[in-house]
């Protein structure tokens, strides 16, 4: 196991009063909440730090864990609490911090216990033994492709749920969920599994699990709610004489018809060919002439003599020069 | 429960409508405690139905914001006024934050 710096995790020395360290929780916390931050395993880190907390916000864990802690240092593996580390210590149980303290490291659970962290759980939902409660809606996030919004698509998922035990205690138990992801969806739209929240007390049922959707960037494809769109390069004779040109959607290529006289931007429509939802999306298609990087003398010289053939054509006369 | 079990997931869409006994349930509250929710406008009875508390809508896009709403309230020990802020610079951080990503794949 390895021993952890609850002071490091806080970012406070060891002298820090209650006080300091209230105020690096409260920080942290803000920067951390998964609800809010941007940050990379902003989840782990809040949960560290919530445990970090639970710890030294408590003048008696914390004192407990300091005569512990004299001679280790963090990240510092084949830590055993002696097993008479907590005597002469009496655990009040405490304010526990709202965050998921079921989720606590086992580095926390061999110190202060199962019980500690169930606690908190425990007031909350364990005295609905008995009673016949539908269990919690739970919420999750989960990113799909492009692509999956327009054939739907099958994720696993693996969440951590909490758990009543038969001991009346609540586990931590990490399960599979193989999901069906419908069609049609947009950015940011939720979806619902029917009875796979939180399971419910006594006989009832379980709540549902909602996942909101997100989707992973696509290198071709830019989307907007329904609407798909794209970038498409042409040559410039595709876009002065007109052309028929394969584009490749999610759903498959198509043949566009470029009409002559196309500049770069001019944006076209594809009707229909947007995420299928049930008023389906559109795609759209964004010309870009493109030249070549070199040309040949062969190439340059036809160039001239268009140069010369549309010597009235002035594409700036709108910017007065 | 084996793991090869396939569930089929449903889309939530802006006309599914829920009743309050049922936003209740789902995110685990009494109504005394989501009528303050309410009141700070973090979410809203739909308009065909807000006259009288008993035959109160929601629709079921609410769910996900409350429960978004009751854990920042815990974790960072904000009161709902802040909650209600909260929430919406972060709705409005997310539009500026997909508007960027649209930008800079330009």
């Amino acid at each position: 196991m390895e021993y952890k710096d609850y002071y490091q995790i806080l970012g406070v020395e060891k002298s820090a009063t209650q006080d300091e360290i209230k105020r690096a929780y409260r920080k942290l916390a803000r920067k951390y909440h998964p609800d809010i931050s941007s940050e990379t395993e902003a989840e782990a880190h809040f949960k560290e730090v919530g445990e970090a907390y639970e710890v030294l916000k408590d003048p008696e864990k914390r004192v407990a864990y300091d005569q512990l802690g004299k001679n280790w240092k963090t990240g510092q593996s084949g830590f055993q609490p002696p097993p008479d580390w907590n005597e002469g210590f009496e655990f009040h149980g405490g304010g526990f911090t709202g965050g998921d303290s079921a989720d606590f490291s086992d580095f926390f659970e061999s110190l202060f216990g199962q019980r500690a962290a169930g606690a908190h759980r425990s007031s909350r939902a364990g005295q609905q033994r008995g009673f016949q409660v539908r269990g919690q809606d739970s919420h999750a996030r989960v990113f799909i492709e492009l692509e999956d919004a327009y054939h739907g698509a099958t994720r696993v998922l693996t969440l951590q749920s909490t758990e009543l035990g038969a001991d009346g205690r609540p586990h931590i138990r990490p399960r599979t969920l193989n999901v069906k992801i419908p069609k049609g969806l947009k950015e940011g739209q939720t979806i619902r599994l029917q009875g796979q929240g939180s399971p419910g007390y006594g006989d009832a049922k379980a709540g549902d699990l909602y996942l909101e959707i997100g989707f992973n960037p696509h290198s071709l494809y830019k989307v907007n709610g329904h609407d798909v769109s794209l970038e498409l390069p042409i040559t410039p004779w595709e876009a002065a004489l007109g052309a028929t040109i394969q584009v490749p959607t999610p759903s498959g290529k198509v043949e566009l018809k470029v009409p002559p006289g196309s500049s770069s931007g001019k944006r076209m429509r594809l009707k229909g060919r947007g995420i299928p939802a049930p008023t389906r999306g559109d795609f759209y298609v964004t010309l870009e002439v493109v030249l070549a990087q070199k040309q040949s003398e062969k190439e340059k010289s036809l160039y001239q003599a268009l140069q010369q053939e549309a010597v009235h054509f002035n594409p700036r006369a709108n910017l007065g020069v | 429960m084996t793991k090869q079990e396939l569930f089929s997931a449903v889309i939530i869409t802006d006309d599914e409508v829920i009743s309050l006994a049922e936003l209740c349930r789902s995110c685990a509250l009494s109504a005394e405690q989501i009528l303050p929710i309410i009141e700070y406008g973090i979410i809203e009875p739909l308009p065909t139905s807000r006259n009288s508390i008993v035959h109160w809508q929601f629709s079921a896009d609410c769910v996900p914001r409350m429960q978004m709403a009751i854990r920042l309230q815990r974790d960072l020990d904000i009161n709902l006024a802040g909650t209600a802020l909260a929430l919406e610079l972060l709705d409005e951080l997310k539009t500026l934050r997909q508007r960027v990503a649209a930008l800079q794949r330009d």
